[in-house]
C-alpha cells in the first residue's frame, strides 16, 4: 500500500472575479521509502496540491477527489481525525519556511510545542526528543536555548527540518525548502534531507522549481503545467531525455557545465507560464509549444504511455505509441 | 539546440510571444508627454469607482457634502442679525422648539437653528485651517526627515517628539491668556499640536518607499534629490497624507469645540463650542433645555462621524491589506 | 625555476577596456549601542569589498559570481555609483570617475543597472512609458538622433522585445508578467544607449523557462550594440552560458578570473572547484561539499581567507606541498597561472611553478 495515493485532485478558489481553477485533475503515488519530485513555475499548482494533501487550504476553496494518506482520505476526515493526522501521518516543510519560526520563542520550545500538542510525550521528555531530533540534524542540543534570530539561515532550515520530524510521521512533504539558501548551503541540506529520509525509511513529497535539484534527490519526477501533471516517470530518463515539450524546455534552463552546446546559446521559451484564469484550450502548453500542431489546439491530451513507467500528456507522445514498433 | 536568431529591428518582425494578453485597446494619446496627466485621470477614476462601493464612506461623503452646503449657504438659510443678541427678529428665551424657532432660542432669544447653521462656518474653517497648517508642517517635516537620514533626521525627530509632548489642554489655556482668545489663537494651538503625529506617519513611509530598487534605479539612472522627491517618494506617500488629512480634520474639528466649550475661543464668533459654552454656562443642561444643547452637540458628533467614516473608507481603498477578502 | 608572472588581470580584447577597477576597497560600518561603545567596544567593521582589481572590455561580458556575501552585489553597486569606496578608483574610458556631480550624471547615463526583481524595480503608480522615458527625462533629452521621445522609447521597448510598443506605452506593470516586465526595466537601460550594462542576477526571479529568452535577449544586446555587461550571479550555470569571463570572488577579493571555458572547466582555486562540484547535476548526493556558512565580512581570516574551509588544507594536500605555511599566514592577490587566466592560491601556484620548471627542463 503507497503511503501517499491522490487521485484526480481538483481545487477550485473561488475569488471576486468567479472560480479559479488551480489544479485540474492531478493523481500519484508514493510508496514507503520513496522521494517523488514535483516541478512547476509559477501558477502550475504544486503548491496548492501541498497545501491541500493535509487540507490547509483558505477558506473558499474546494476540493475534490481523493487523497490516500496510509488508506485513508485525508478530505473526507472529521476534524478531530485531521488534526490528529497532522503532522503525524504527514508533515511538512513549508515554503520561506526560515520566516515560520516564531520569532519571540526559543527552539526548544517550538520544537517541544509539536510533540506535547500530540501528547506523544510529557514536557520533560518532549525537551530531550528535541535534543535528539537537533542532533540528527546536525546541529548541537545546546542550540535549543537559542532563539530563530540566533541562527544562520542553513540553520534554520535544519531546525524547520527537525520540526517535520518531531512526530514521526510516515509522509515528508518539502515544498521548496532549499530555494533562497546559497548553492553551498543547499548541497549541504540536501544531502540531511536524502540521510535522514533513508536512514528513517521516509516517504517524500519534494516540491521545487529547480529542475537540477529534483533529479539528484528524487526517484521519480512529476512536471506540472497550469494544474496538471504533464510528464512524470524515473528522475534520470525524465531530465536526460524529456518526452515532453515543456519537460525538454525546462530541464534546458538548467545547462550542464562543461556541455559545449550550452555555450552562448542560451534557449527558453517564448511567453509565460498561464495564470490559473487564463488557461488555453486544448493543450495547455500549445501556444508556447515549439512543436505544436494544429490538433493540440482543440485536444487536450491525457498521460499516454511514454516508456518504461513513464507517461506524458502530448499528442505527439501518443502518436508516437500508436505506431507499431 | 535552436541557434539564437539576430535580433529584429525595430520595423520588421511579428510578434514573439512577448505580446500582451489581448484586451481593450488602450488609447494612446498624441502627446506621450500628457501621459503623467491621463494616469491620474484615470486613476483618479478607478479610485472614486471603488470608492463608490463602500457604503460607509458614501454615507460619511453625503453627509460631509451636506454639512459643507450648509455651511457655504449659511447667508441663505438663516438671517445673520439673528446671530445678534438685540435682533427684533429674537423670541422668547429659553422657549422650546416651536413653529417660528424649529429649534427652539437660548438666553438671549436667539434661534438655535440659526446659531447652529452659521456655527458650522466657525467650527468646518477652523477645523480645516488648522488641519491644514498641521498638514504642511508636518508633511514637510517628515519628508526631509526620512529623505535626509543622518543628523538633519535626528534633529527633526528630536523636535518632532518635543512637541508631542506639549499637553494640547495646558498649551491652550497659556496661549488664551498670553493672548487674547481669538479664531487664530485657536487654530495656531490645534496646529502645533498636531502636526508631530502626521510627521512620524509621514517619515516612517518615507523611509519605506526611499529603500524601494525603483528609487534606487532612479538614483542610478542619475536622478537628482528634487526628481526623486518629486516623482516617487511624494507620490507613494500622497495617498498615506491624504488619508491622515480627513481623519485630523475630525480631530481638529473636535478640538475647536473643546476649546471653545471651556471658554478659550473667541466670544464674539459662533461656533458649535461656544453655544454648548454658553448653554452649559447659563445651566441649560440642569434646565432641561435639550433643544440648546443637542443640535449643536449632535452636528459635532455627524461631522467627526462623517469625516471619519471617509478617512476609513479611503485608508481601506490605499492600504489594499485592509480590505476584505 | 622561473616565477609565475604577476601581473593585473587584463582584457582579452585589443582596445582599451571600457571599465577599470583599481584596488576598490569598500567597508560598512557596524553599530554599536551606547553602553557598549562607552565601553571602548569598536564597532565591527564589514570588509565587504576588500581589494579588487577589475578590467571590462568593450562589449565583454563578464560574470561576477559567488556566494551571499562574497560582495559581488557590492562591487556591482559601488561600480554603479550607489555606494562610495573607501579606498580605490574607477576608470571609465580612462578617465577615473570623478566626484562632481556633472561628471558623475554623465557616467549615469552610460552605465545603466538592471537589477533582480523587476517587480520592485518598477515604480507601481507609473505607466511603462513613463518608467521607461525616465531616464531621458532625468538627462534632459528630448530627442536623439533626429527621434522624438515617443520613438525613443517606443524604440527601446522594441529591442526589448516588446512589439507592437505602443501597446505597452499605458500599461502598468503589474499587468505584465514576469518576463515582460524585465525586458521593460532593460528596456529603461537601453534608451540612453548605454556602454555598459550592470545586471545583478537578471533573471534569477523569474521562471526558469522564461530564462532562456532573457539571456538571449542580454546577449544579443551585446552582439548588436556592442554593450560591455557585467553580470552578478551565483549560478555558475548562467556564466556558462552567458559569460566571456568569470570572475569568481570570496570575502571581497576575486580568487579567479579568466575565460569562462578555463575557469568552469579546469578551475585553479579551490573554491571555485567546490563550487562547481556543488552544482547538482544528475549524479549522487555523494559528492563533497564545504561545510559550515558562508563567512563573516566582519572577520576575515589571516592568511589566505579561504583557508579555514579549504579541503586542499583540511585533506593535507597543502601540507605536503609544503605550502601550508603560506596559506595560514601569508595573504596573496591574483597571480597569472595561464594565460588569461588567474587564481589567488598557493597551492595552485606551487603547481603552476612546478609544472612550469619540469617543462623547462
Amino acid at each position: 500500500m503507497s503511503v501517499l495515493s491522490v487521485r484526480d485532485l481538483e481545487v477550485t478558489y473561488a475569488t471576486q472575479a468567479g472560480p479559479i481553477p488551480a489544479v485540474r485533475g492531478v493523481s500519484f503515488d508514493i510508496d514507503k521509502g520513496e522521494v517523488l519530485g514535483l516541478a512547476g513555475e509559477s501558477g502550475c499548482g504544486k503548491s496548492t496540491v501541498v497545501n491541500a494533501i493535509l487540507r490547509l487550504l483558505p477558506a473558499g476553496a474546494t476540493t475534490s477527489g481523493e487523497v490516500l494518506l496510509n488508506g485513508e482520505d485525508v478530505l473526507a476526515m472529521k476534524a478531530g481525525r485531521l488534526r490528529a493526522v497532522r503532522w503525524t501521518g504527514a508533515s511538512v516543510i513549508f515554503q520561506g519556511a526560515m520566516h515560520a519560526l516564531n520569532p519571540v520563542q526559543r527552539i526548544g520550545d517550538q520544537l517541544a510545542e509539536a510533540i506535547v500538542i500530540h501528547k506523544l510525550s510529557a514536557e520533560r521528555e518532549a525537551r530531550l526528543r528535541a535534543g535528539d531530533l537537533l542532533e540528527k540534524v546536525g546541529l548541537p542540543p545546546r542550540r535549543l536555548r537559542d532563539y530563530p534570530h540566533e541562527l544562520s539561515g542553513g540553520q534554520k532550515q535544519r531546525v524547520m527540518i527537525a520540526m517535520a520530524l518531531t512526530c514521526s510521521p510516515s509522509l515528508i512533504i518539502a515544498d521548496e525548502p532549499t530555494t533562497a539558501l546559497d548553492v553551498m548551503v543547499q548541497a549541504q541540506v540536501l544531502s540531511l534531507l536524502n540521510e535522514l529520509q533513508h536512514e528513517m525509511g521516509l516517504a517524500m513529497l519534494f516540491i521545487t522549481h529547480d529542475l537540477s535539484v529534483l533529479v539528484e534527490v528524487c526517484d521519480r519526477l512529476a512536471i506540472m503545467y497550469a494544474g496538471k501533471i504533464v510528464e512524470e516517470g524515473p528522475s534520470g530518463p525524465v531530465f536526460d531525455e524529456p518526452a515532453h515539450p515543456y519537460t525538454e524546455a525546462l530541464a534546458a534552463a538548467f545547462p550542464a557545465i562543461g556541455d559545449a552546446r550550452f555555450r552562448k546559446s542560451p534557449s527558453g521559451l517564448g511567453g509565460d507560464p498561464p495564470q490559473p484564469d487564463a488557461i488555453p484550450a486544448g493543450c495547455s502548453f500549445h501556444p508556447r509549444c515549439p512543436v505544436a500542431f494544429d490538433e493540440c489546439a482543440t485536444v487536450n491530451p491525457d498521460l499516454y504511455e511514454a516508456g518504461e513507467r513513464r507517461r506524458a500528456a502530448c499528442l505527439l507522445v501518443k502518436q508516437a505509441a500508436e505506431v507499431p514498433s | 539546440m535552436r541557434p539564437p536568431e539576430a535580433l529584429p529591428t525595430y520595423e520588421e518582425g511579428p510578434p514573439t510571444g512577448t505580446e500582451l494578453e489581448p484586451g481593450p485597446p488602450p488609447e494612446v494619446p498624441r502627446d506621450p508627454s500628457r501621459i503623467a496627466w491621463t494616469r491620474r485621470r484615470a486613476s483618479a477614476g478607478r479610485i472614486w469607482r471603488t470608492y463608490r462601493k463602500n457604503t460607509l464612506g458614501m454615507i460619511g461623503l453625503a453627509v460631509l457634502i451636506l454639512f459643507a452646503l450648509v455651511a457655504i449657504f449659511a447667508p441663505l438659510l438663516a438671517n445673520k442679525e439673528g446671530l445678534k443678541a438685540t435682533c427684533p427678529c429674537n423670541g422668547i428665551p429659553f422657549s422650546p422648539p416651536s413653529l417660528q424657532y424649529p429649534l427652539g432660542t437660548d438666553n438671549y432669544g436667539r434661534s438655535v437653528l440659526t446659531l447652529t447653521i452659521w456655527g458650522s462656518r466657525v467650527s468646518l474653517t477652523v477645523g480645516l485651517l488648522a488641519t491644514a497648517i498641521s498638514m504642511v508642517i508636518g508633511s514637510f517635516i517628515g519628508i526631509v526627515a526620512g529623505y535626509r537620514g543622518g543628523v538633519s533626521e535626528s534633529v527633526l525627530m528630536r523636535l518632532t517628539d518635543w512637541f508631542l509632548v506639549i499637553p494640547f489642554l495646558p498649551l491652550a489655556i497659556v496661549l488664551a491668556s498670553v493672548l487674547s482668545p481669538s479664531l487664530g489663537v485657536i487654530i495656531v494651538v490645534i496646529g502645533i499640536t498636531s502636526w508631530p503625529s502626521t510627521a512620524r506617519i509621514v517619515r516612517a513611509q518615507v523611509l519605506s518607499v526611499k529603500t524601494r530598487p525603483y528609487v534606487e534605479r532612479s538614483r542610478a539612472l542619475g536622478a537628482s534629490g528634487w526628481h526623486l522627491n518629486t516623482r516617487h517618494i511624494l507620490p507613494n506617500v500622497g495617498p498615506l497624507i491624504f488619508a491622515n488629512t480627513i481623519l485630523t480634520v475630525a480631530v481638529a474639528i473636535l478640538s475647536e469645540s473643546t476649546l471653545a466649550f471651556l471658554g478659550l475661543g473667541d466670544p464674539l464668533s459662533t461656533s458649535w463650542g461656544t453655544i454648548l459654552e454658553n448653554a452649559f454656562g447659563t445651566g441649560a443642561a440642569y434646565a432641561g433645555q435639550w433643544w440648546w444643547i443637542v443640535p449643536p452637540g449632535l452636528a459635532i458628533v455627524f461631522v467627526v462621524l462623517a469625516f471619519t467614516l471617509c478617512g476609513f473608507a479611503l485608508d481601506e481603498i490605499l492600504n489594499p491589506k485592509l480590505r476584505q477578502r | 625555476m622561473s616565477e609565475p608572472a604577476r601581473a593585473e588581470p587584463a582584457a582579452p580584447s585589443d582596445e582599451d577596456p571600457v571599465l577599470e577597477v583599481q584596488d576598490l576597497h569598500v567597508t560598512f560600518a557596524g553599530r554599536v549601542g551606547l553602553g557598549a561603545g562607552v565601553a571602548g567596544k569598536k564597532a565591527a567593521v564589514s570588509r565587504a569589498v576588500d581589494g579588487v582589481d577589475l578590467t571590462l572590455g568593450r562589449g565583454e561580458v563578464l560574470a561576477l559570481a559567488g556566494e551571499s556575501g562574497c560582495g559581488k552585489t557590492t562591487l556591482a553597486r559601488t561600480i554603479m555609483g550607489l555606494e562610495t569606496p573607501k579606498q580605490g578608483q574607477i576608470l571609465f574610458m580612462g578617465e577615473p570617475l570623478g566626484t562632481s556631480t556633472k561628471v558623475l550624471r554623465e557616467y549615469r547615463r552610460r552605465v545603466q543597472i538592471v537589477f533582480q526583481d523587476p517587480t520592485a524595480a518598477l515604480n507601481p503608480r507609473q505607466t511603462i512609458y513613463e518608467s521607461v522615458a525616465e531616464g531621458l527625462r532625468i538627462h534632459g533629452v528630448t530627442s536623439q538622433d533626429g527621434m522624438s521621445e515617443e520613438k525613443l522609447v517606443a524604440r527601446a521597448l522594441a529591442r526589448s522585445g516588446l512589439r507592437p510598443p505602443e501597446t505597452f506605452f499605458l500599461r502598468y506593470p503589474h499587468e505584465l508578467s514576469g518576463g515582460q516586465r524585465q525586458r521593460v526595466v532593460i528596456a529603461g537601460a537601453l534608451v540612453l544607449e548605454p556602454e555598459i550594462i550592470v545586471a545583478d542576477e537578471p533573471v534569477s526571479s523569474l521562471d526558469a523557462s522564461v530564462r532562456g529568452e532573457i539571456l538571449k535577449l542580454l546577449l544579443g544586446l551585446r552582439d548588436d550594440f556592442g554593450i560591455a555587461m557585467l553580470v552578478v550571479t551565483h549560478d555558475l550555470g548562467l556564466a556558462w552560458t552567458i559569460a566571456d569571463r568569470v570572475a569568481v570572488m570570496y570575502l571581497g577579493r576575486i580568487v579567479e578570473i579568466g575565460p569562462a571555458e578555463d575557469v568552469l572547466t579546469r578551475p585553479l582555486h579551490p573554491y571555485t572547484k567546490a563550487l562547481l562540484e556543488v552544482v547538482p547535476e544528475a549524479g549522487g548526493l555523494n559528492r563533497p561539499y564545504l561545510s559550515g556558512e558562508p563567512p563573516d565580512p566582519t572577520r576575515i581570516p589571516e592568511g589566505c581567507r579561504f583557508h579555514p574551509r579549504c579541503p586542499e588544507v583540511s585533506s593535507g594536500a597543502a601540507a605536503s606541498a609544503g605550502v601550508e605555511p603560506k596559506c595560514l599566514g601569508e595573504d596573496l592577490g591574483l597571480v597569472e597561472l595561464q594565460p588569461g587566466h588567474f587564481a589567488a592560491c598557493h597551492l595552485a601556484a606551487a603547481r603552476q611553478g612546478e609544472a612550469v620548471s619540469t617543462t623547462s627542463d
